[in-house]
């Protein structure tokens, strides 16, 4: 089964998202845009280089996936809750799981695992002590 | 505590930066003929990382050479060129030189520079920089390895304000501040309204965020349109460099055009101080620093 699962993932979500099969999917909370066909693959939000047409710095022809994943999110029918997770701090990609299947790491919370370091002080708002004046 | 933390965390004087021009040759005399300009005017600049995706002398030894000549560095880091374990490793190379100065930002494309066929990497995107700076400073690595002591970093992010989605671009900022940065220097901007949302909305929701928008001296409209045309996400309105172009002193216009540019941008809730970019590297520096109040300073020509 676990052989086998990536390929049926690849097979279904490729032709939909034009998934690169990260192995982490985060889908859901970006209008179901996928953010690794940004060609810099990011993963926080649209960079600096979006041009005034909404198109993508890097691929003239293409609207910026997070221009479009920014007006998919509202046009679509989402949970609000995965509205809401359009802003959120998402942790660097760990790379030994592309190409894996992210139903599979989602079910064994393997997806959730995130480096030592970031765990302690990115997930941890206490940790944050520069950061009191931010009003909720 | 390095001179920009000082000023916008523990003063309520103005912040002023200037872009160390990108370097190619020249040794070490060069350098201290971009310092002779800069450092009269300014309290620190902005040591690029392969500005425009066009490869220079690294970010971090031209921070160094700064520090030699008596000029605070804000030392930028972009994701483009180097991945997780090398943008750690220029933040504890900046840590062992006393830099604490650091930007980190995610980065034009290599389709920008003259190197378009390279591998671009963005093994991390500008707000996991942010946050991988921030983590450093609790005395470890990203993998949790110890770091003692930990160093210090007063580290700071940059935002476009004038790209889309323009409304997002507020949250984004915030974002990178609640990774951990403490200012924010912004992309330059040609549209005032949208630089005036972004400042308010910034102001409102984290009034302890400080903003530093950009603002770039030329000597006419060719530099506008180039801009314009080529630098990925400046959009210049066609009356804004119309203005310029049709002037009877071209020169005299562009000018006036970043005067008032400064004033307004001075003007905005939340806004802490002016990024000022030179391209024209004549005597309207001067000129444009005394217009908004700044006296020259000799002390940081000490060395």
């Amino acid at each position: 089964m676990p052989k086998l699962l990536p390929l049926v993932e690849d097979a279904i979500k490729k032709p939909i998202w034009g998934c690169q099969m990260c192995g982490q999917c985060v889908l859901h909370s970006t209008g179901m845009v996928c953010p690794m066909t940004c060609p810099k693959t990011l993963r926080n939000g649209p960079c600096g280089g979006v041009r005034e047409n909404g198109h993508c710095e890097v691929k003239p022809e293409m609207q910026c996936i997070w221009v479009k994943a920014y007006e998919r999110k509202e046009k679509l029918p989402l949970p609000q809750s995965w509205r809401d997770h359009y802003n959120e701090l998402r942790p660097p990609v760990d790379m030994r799981l592309k190409g894996t299947s992210s139903w599979l790491n989602l079910l064994t919370k393997r997806d959730q695992q995130k480096p030592a370091g970031w765990q302690a002080v990115i997930e941890t708002p206490s940790a944050d002590q520069g950061n009191k004046d931010v009003e909720a | 505590m390095s001179i920009v933390s000082e000023i916008l965390e523990n003063s309520n004087e103005l912040l002023f930066t200037a872009e160390f021009p990108e370097f190619d040759s020249g040794g070490m005399e060069k350098i201290a003929k971009h310092v002779a300009r800069i450092a009269p005017w300014f309290d620190a600049a902005n040591s690029t990382d392969n500005t425009a995706a066009h490869a220079h002398a690294s970010n971090l030894s031209v921070a160094i050479a700064m520090k030699m000549h008596g000029v605070e560095p804000i030392l930028q880091i972009v994701c483009r060129d180097k991945n997780r374990l090398a943008i750690q490793a220029d933040l504890m190379g900046a840590s062992l030189h006393g830099i604490e100065n650091v930007a980190m930002l995610t980065g034009d494309d290599v389709s920008a520079g003259d190197e378009p066929e390279a591998r671009r990497v963005f093994d991390l995107d500008g707000p996991q920089a942010v946050a991988v700076a921030k983590v450093l400073t609790t005395g470890q690595y990203m993998s949790g390895r110890k770091i003692n002591p930990a160093p210090n970093f007063y580290i700071s992010a940059v935002e476009n304000p004038a790209a889309p989605p323009f409304d997002y671009r507020i949250q984004r900022a915030i974002k990178k501040h609640h990774a951990g940065a403490r200012y924010i220097q912004l992309q330059i901007c040609y549209h005032q309204d949208r630089l005036e949302s972004f400042c308010a909305g910034v102001a409102a929701q984290a009034p302890g965020f400080h903003i530093i928008p950009s603002v770039v001296m030329v000597k006419n409209e060719k530099a506008l349109n180039f801009m314009n045309d080529k630098v990925p996400g400046i959009d210049i309105p066609p009356s804004v460099i119309a203005g310029v172009a049709n002037s009877e002193d071209p020169s005299e216009a562009a000018f006036q055009l970043v005067l008032e540019q400064s004033k307004h941008a001075l003007s905005l809730p939340g806004v802490r101080g002016l990024h000022i970019i030179d391209f024209r590297r004549d005597d309207s520096l001067e000129r444009l620093m005394r217009e908004l109040g700044r006296t020259p300073k000799n002390n940081l020509l000490a060395n």
